[in-house]
Order: structure tokens, then C-alpha cells, then sequence
């Protein structure tokens, strides 16, 4: 089982539904995020190019974080996804200077904090709370392994990248393109 | 022309605008390390070669600053936790992957053997010194009969701490700055050259001095090669390397570097240093003092630096 989320940038209108769902649904604190969205502007007018691309942690293959982790804290959980055992995090900051996409933040009670892919939904079959509540319905998330899932469909039949590739991180994060 | 900005407001306390999470506390540590594992391993050294009695400062005096250092520095980073309460974590597993796990477990070793190593010429510097205890005077026989494996391993500890340094560091692909395997080499000589200088600053002997004065030309020397390669190789790098580059070559960290680190902090002291043995007169703390003042700097630089350096997508 491999989880990845597949992020239509040509559907997403920047609303920023996606983060204040997570905000809610992870108790975020204020001033924090896990997800947020970045405007890419690019050309000369008047041929301009504009790219909305909603990003969070890329629940890598290769997680650097999880490397240079002196505890064990970040480790990887089934499916693939990164998570922080906030007990065993001592707040050393390694992870968030090892991460190419700047990914996580330190909670205002100490230890590092990330997105999980909303693990304690995705358990239980259900979605991460960014992916339901888009109203665009561009996100789509699913296992990799399984060739029906939303998120394979979307990758067989759209052209796609992902965020920074010579970073060797091998990313899970898809941008549909 | 390409513009990228965050819709959603991002702003996230010491990762917006640009990463700024170590501060003060990081560099200062990797300085005290550094320094601590240089003064270590000349004291060891000239003890495996048979010199205590020529180099009396830096085989005894000299390393009464190691453990002091050690433990400034430990605090220093015990400061720069976040999540301090559970620090003791570091102590419950060895990751192999995490150069931090490296540093932390090396730490514990050498803290402690340093304070030994200062205890066991504790009676030879301050002959009325006394030790209260039978067992205390059995176990000062006993490291005093060891010394020679004692300090080899010493030796090999300071190398862990001086690389270490570095490492942990250039073990970031995140950061390009840092992200080069030439880091730990040059911390290593960076810090041994800081012990070196903390030692000619002990020394009341002359010849001591000389001989410590030569080892650190040589040593000032290769860290000079080293920084000229580390330039070398980002230009000769990708896109993300040549970027970090440009900050000492031209943007806002060229004065810092060049002027305090490289001029005053390497290669005027190096200049008095061969002034003085040539047998001219130069204020005995100058050189010392310069290069523990670059060193510092050199840290603050890096690691400052560093942090801004990142991936472009």
C-alpha cells in the first residue's frame, strides 16, 4: 500500500478551503498550517501562465526528516505516510532543516508538527479532510498500489510532476498539469 | 519573469519569509565543539608522542577549557530544544542515519572523559591539591597507568566532535550551503585550529609556542584550500549551489565572510603568527584572540547562511 494525493492544478481556484479544513479538523493553532497554497506566476505579459498548486508535506519515499531524526520521532506508518510522535520529538529542529518543501513547523507546545494525511481519517476509510471539502474537487487521494484507486486514475490519464525531484526525496505528492 | 507568492497567507513563526528555526545557540555549540575537540586531541597527541613534559600548557592546562566548553555548549543546545522536557529521548536509541544521534551519544562520552582527563593532572598543576578520598587517589593511579590508551582514545573522540560538527550540517540536501560532503573536513580543521589557538594563549613557554604556532600555520593553510574548494565546487555546481554562493560573492553575507572570517579570522593572525617566528615581537593574545573570533564568526556565518539556501521549484 503506498498513499499519494494527486493535486489538480489546472481545477484549483486558490479558495484555500483545503487549509482551513485541516486547520479544523487537526486543531491547528492559530497562525499555523499544514497545507496552504502557492499562486505561480510565470511569462511576460500578455502571455502569462498561472499555476495554482495546493501543498503540504510530500510524505516522501526517501523522507529526509525521518533520516536525520535523533530519536525516532518521524518515522514512516503504513501506506507510506510520515508522522511525528509528538513524545519522542525533542524539538531539535533537524527535520524541519532537512525538508526541501519546508513542510513542518514547531507547535507552540514544542515538538515538530506536519500534516499526516489526516492519518486518524484515512484509518478509518475515509478521506483526509482537505480532499472532502474541496469544492473543485481537485484533490484526490488513494493508494498507489491499487489501480482503481482516485488517485491512480488521475495519474493514468493526465500529465504530471512533482516538487523539486533532484532533491532525491522521491515526493508523493502528484501535480496534474 | 516568475512570481510565487502564498494565497493562503502562510506565515508560519521562524519558516516565513525564508527558514531562521537555529539561532544563536547552534553556532555557538558548534564553536565550543569544535574548540573542545581540538584541545582534546593536541593534548592527547603530544601525549601519545612522549612530549608532556615540552608541551606542559597543552598537555595539562590547555584542556582544563575542554570540559567547560563541552558543557557551555551541551547547554547551549539543551536551550535550543523545543520540546526540552523530553531531551532524554536522544538517549534511548542510536540512529545511524542522524548525525545528531552521532553527536549526542559522542558528547556523552567525551564530557566526562575530558573532566577525568583534567583530574588526572589535577595534583601535577596545583601540587596541594587534595582528594578528600582513598578511592578517588586509586582511581587517579589507575588513569595515570592508562594514559597512553587513554589518550588514544581521546584522540579518536575529538575526531568524532571536530567532523561531527560539520556533518550534521552538510547531512541537510535541503540546504545547499551546507549540503557538501568538504563541511566536515573543514569544521574538523576550523575547530582543531581554535584549540590550537586557545592553547598558544595558555602557553608561558616559548618553545611550546612555536611548535604550536607551526601545527596551526599548517592547519590555517589547509582550511584556507578547503574554503577556496568549497567555493570552487558551488560554482562549478548546479543552479541551488551557485545561488548560495552568490550570498558570499557579492550578496549579503560577502563582508561578513570575507572581511571577518577569512581576512581577520585566518589570514592576518596566520600573517602575525609567521611575523612572530621570525622572532618579531607581536602582542602574545593577538593571534589566538583572531582566530577564536573567526571561528565564532565562521559558525555564525554558515549556519545563518545556510538556512536562507534552498531548493527552487
Amino acid at each position: 500500500m503506498r498513499y499519494a494525493m494527486a493535486i489538480d492544478t489546472l481545477k484549483c481556484v486558490g479558495c484555500g478551503d483545503c487549509v482551513v479544513a485541516c486547520q479544523t479538523e487537526n486543531n491547528v493553532p492559530h497562525g499555523y498550517c499544514r497545507d496552504w497554497i502557492v499562486e505561480n506566476v510565470s511569462g511576460t505579459y500578455p502571455s502569462l501562465d498561472l499555476e495554482f498548486r495546493s501543498e503540504r508535506c510530500n510524505h516522501c519515499d526517501n523522507a529526509p526528516c525521518v533520516r536525520c531524526c535523533p530519536t525516532g520521532a518521524s518515522h514512516i506508518e503504513k501506506g507510506g505516510i510520515v508522522v511525528v510522535t509528538h513524545d519522542e520529538c525533542i524539538g531539535c529542529g533537524a527535520c524541519i532543516q532537512s525538508c526541501p518543501y519546508d513542510a513542518r513547523y514547531q507547535h507552540p507546545d514544542g515538538y515538530v508538527d506536519k500534516c499526516t494525511f489526516c492519518m486518524h481519517r484515512v484509518e478509518k476509510g475515509q478521506n483526509p479532510a482537505c480532499v472532502d471539502v474541496c469544492p473543485t474537487e481537485c484533490l484526490h487521494f488513494g493508494d498507489l498500489d491499487d489501480p482503481n484507486s482516485k488517485v491512480s486514475l488521475a495519474l493514468k490519464n493526465r500529465t504530471h510532476k512533482v516538487l523539486a525531484p533532484e532533491a532525491g526525496t522521491k515526493p508523493q505528492l502528484y501535480f496534474l498539469t | 519573469m516568475k512570481e510565487e507568492l502564498f494565497v493562503s497567507g502562510r506565515n508560519i513563526p521562524n519558516i516565513d519569509p525564508y527558514l531562521n528555526i537555529w539561532h544563536w545557540e547552534i553556532p555557538l555549540y558548534l564553536f565550543l565543539g569544535g574548540l573542545a575537540a581540538g584541545l582534546i586531541f593536541f593534548a592527547a597527541y603530544f601525549v601519545v608522542r612522549g612530549k608532556e613534559k615540552e608541551m606542559p600548557a597543552t598537555v595539562k592546562w590547555a584542556p582544563i577549557l575542554a570540559p567547560i566548553a563541552l558543557i557551555v555548549g551541551l547547554s547551549a543546545l539543551f536551550l535550543d530544544l523545543s520540546h526540552k522536557l523530553y531531551f532524554w529521548q536522544l538517549y534511548t536509541t542510536i540512529r545511524f542515519s542522524s548525525p545528531m544521534s552521532w553527536g549526542a551519544w559522542t558528547l556523552l562520552l567525551i564530557t566526562p572523559l575530558s573532566i577525568i582527563w583534567v583530574a588526572s593532572y589535577m595534583r601535577d598543576m596545583f601540587p596541594k591539591w587534595d582528594w578528600k578520598f582513598k578511592f578517588l587517589y586509586k582511581f587517579e593511579a589507575w588513569v595515570i597507568r592508562v594514559r597512553k590508551p587513554f589518550a588514544w582514545v581521546m584522540m579518536i573522540l575529538a575526531l568524532i566532535l571536530g567532523v561531527y560538527t560539520g556533518i550534521l550540517l552538510s547531512a541537510f540536501n535541503a540546504r545547499p550551503l551546507w549540503n557538501t560532503s568538504i563541511l566536515g573536513p573543514l569544521f574538523l580543521v576550523s575547530g582543531f585550529s581554535t584549540g590550537l589557538a586557545a592553547a598558544i594563549w595558555m602557553s608561558k613557554d616559548k618553545n611550546e609556542r612555536k611548535i604550536l604556532s607551526r601545527i596551526d600555520l599548517i592547519f590555517i593553510g589547509v582550511e584556507l584550500f578547503l574554503i577556496v574548494h568549497l567555493f570552487m565546487g558551488f560554482m562549478a555546481g548546479t543552479a541551488v549551489a551557485t545561488e548560495a554562493a552568490a550570498l558570499f560573492l557579492g550578496g549579503q553575507f560577502t563582508i561578513s565572510f570575507w572581511v571577518f572570517v577569512v581576512l581577520l579570522g585566518l589570514i592576518f593572525p596566520a600573517t602575525l603568527e609567521t611575523i612572530e617566528l621570525w622572532g618579531y615581537h607581536v602582542p602574545k593574545w593577538m593571534p589566538p584572540a583572531l582566530i577564536l573570533f573567526g571561528g565564532l564568526m565562521f559558525r555564525f556565518v554558515m549556519v545563518e547562511a545556510g538556512q536562507i539556501t534552498r531548493f527552487l521549484y
